[in-house]
């Protein structure tokens, strides 16, 4: 049986009073695309920064790459590449400087790493002699994920590369990732953006040091408990007021052209809630009212497990 | 309507900036109603963070002219600015302030008085049911509270227009969604809200939206005329086939 790839045993790691990480177990088989997805504070870079032998864990175990991250972190330090959330590199070095610089710590070359990193350095090659501080966020970018690449890892882990960047750059991106992973690398990414979860392999859901859910993208949706429903109508304000207001609505959110609905009776058939609510919200004087059972999504499920029923107390 | 009679809170008319060879911003013009909530959307490098500063008098044009709430951004800046409020995600509040010495911080840069900076500050916190104490230090705060309380902070001295630069960045997604509830309550009170997103479903709550390529103003209208105009289900769909060409539109 292979080993993971990652290995995540009830880690917690506090800071005085904030617990960053709260006992959380999960691991990552060799090959997979994994992704961690949640808002600022949730505790990815945290568990980034153990995983890299950064930071020491309070409790419970690790090992990446089937190595201790506490006893073995040198021997894991070589075999992972880490790009970091906040650019790191040397902004007065030129590009192909700063390429040949990580590639030196780790006792290798660009020569011997270039297969790699071709699809990505081809991009910025043409730029080579200029300052990495001079290049474009795209440009660092590349550079950055070139830097994390060149010593040829085993693991790559990659916090927020996407935050920040615009739709298009971000699909690019995340094409890149999917190249990357079509050649044999682990790859472990967080994001803040629940689109990009779907072009994971599987999915940890965090939120305040907790894990919320794991689960493959598709299967994450099927934890929402209840029938979903995209709602149109207008004037939109007037539209999430009577959603909120009819009186068995568990949840009701802006998703964008539409507002998601649902019912907070269990068993109810889906025909009879459309024509109820459709009723409401004829007498609540909305037009142009269209209501569509939808299949719940991975932001549907983010929301419900996050435990918050503002969207009905709002 | 009658937004026919109002003058326009924002005005840019062949609004131009060129660094060196380099036009950031190539004649770009568009009105935005007062009241209204405009999306300002474009790829990383097309030209909005320019437009921005220069909006926000931060930034003089190289050419053509704007005016934000009556003054123009070249030859009124004072006014301009005075006129404005302005949050982005990376700098809103003081970290290592109390919430408190935040308001009255930024209540005092725009020349209020104590008793008026009192005054909104309690009907502000009371409004947003802030929970925290107001001697909390600012970087103690969870993200959400932050951002909520940075753009509470921005309208505290009533501007008549207020520039969002990506507000919603890394924040969960139910407390993006209290934002954009903050955003109407705003836009509903008159003021003019100029936001910046890479939410491209967060695009879809605005009035109107532009879409910046290379310097320029590659479309402009509702998020549904824009839909309709490039025969696309999604604006995910208009923002892919402007910035990288038709073919590659529904491509995930």
């Amino acid at each position: 049986m292979t080993r993971a790839a990652v290995d995540v045993n009830s880690v917690t790691k506090r800071f005085g009073d904030t617990t960053a990480l709260d006992s959380i177990s999960f691991d990552v088989a060799p090959g997979e695309l994994f992704g961690l997805l949640g808002p600022d504070g949730a505790g990815k870079t945290t568990l980034f920064r153990i995983l890299t032998t950064l930071l020491v864990p309070d409790a419970g175990t690790a090992t990446v790459l089937g190595r201790d991250v506490v006893r073995e972190f040198w021997d894991i330090r070589a075999r992972v590449g880490y790009m970091p959330g906040r650019f790191a590199l040397y902004a007065d070095l030129s590009v192909e400087e700063n390429l040949a610089f990580f590639a030196s710590v780790f006792g290798t070359s660009i020569a011997a790493g270039r297969a790699l990193i071709d699809p990505i350095y081809r991009q910025i090659e043409p730029f080579r002699d200029r300052r990495a501080g001079a290049l474009s966020g795209g440009m660092k970018q590349k550079l950055a994920l070139s830097c994390a690449l060149v010593h040829r890892p085993e693991l790559l882990l990659l916090d927020e590369p996407t935050t920040g960047v615009d739709a298009v750059s971000r699909r690019e991106f995340w094409e890149l990732l999917a190249e990357l992973r079509a050649s044999g690398l682990t790859i472990i990414a967080s994001t803040p953006y629940m689109d990009e979860a779907a072009r994971c392999d599987r999915v940890a859901l965090m939120q305040g040091g907790k894990l919320l859910a794991i689960d493959a993208p598709d299967a994450v949706g099927r934890r929402f408990p209840r029938a979903l429903f995209a709602v149109r109508g207008s004037p939109r304000a007037a539209l999430l007021a009577a959603l909120r207001a009819f009186p068995h609505a568990a949840s009701a959110y802006p998703f964008g052209e539409t507002v998601h609905f649902s019912d907070a009776r269990g068993g109810v058939d889906a025909t009879r809630v459309v024509e109820e609510l459709r009723a409401h919200l004829q007498a609540a004087q909305l037009s142009d009212v269209v209501i569509t059972p939808i299949a719940p999504g991975i932001e549907d499920a983010f929301m419900e497990l996050m435990g918050n029923t503002a969207g009905v107390a709002a | 309507m009658t937004e026919r009679a109002a003058d326009p809170a924002i005005a840019a008319r062949n609004l131009t900036r060129r660094f060196g060879s380099f036009t950031a911003v190539d004649h770009i013009s568009f009105d935005v109603r007062a009241g209204e909530v405009f999306g300002f959307l474009g790829a990383n490098g097309a030209g909005k963070t320019t437009a921005i500063r220069i909006l926000t008098g931060l930034l003089a044009p190289s050419d053509g002219e704007a005016t934000v709430a009556g003054f123009d951004v070249r030859t009124q800046i004072d006014q301009v600015r005075s006129r404005i409020g302005y949050m982005s995600q990376r700098f809103s509040l003081y970290e290592d302030l109390t919430v408190r010495e935040n308001i009255t911080l930024y209540g005092g840069i725009y020349g209020l008085s104590d008793a008026v900076i009192a005054e909104r500050r309690d009907r502000m916190l009371d409004e947003l049911k802030f929970t925290p104490p107001v001697t909390a230090l600012v970087q103690s705060l969870p993200l959400g509270w932050k951002q909520k309380l940075a753009f509470s902070v921005a309208l505290l001295h009533q501007p008549a227009v207020v520039f969002l630069d990506e507000p919603t960045g890394g924040v969960d997604p139910i407390t993006r969604r209290q934002f954009w509830e903050l955003i109407y309550q705003a836009a509903a009170r008159g003021t003019t809200v100029f936001v910046t997103t890479h939410y491209l479903d967060e695009a879809e709550y605005c009035d109107r939206l532009s879409i910046m390529v290379d310097g320029r103003l590659a479309a402009l209208g509702t998020p549904a005329a824009l839909k309709a105009e490039f025969g696309v289900a999604t604006l995910d769909d208009v923002f892919v086939t402007l910035v990288r060409g038709p073919a590659t539109a529904g491509a995930v």
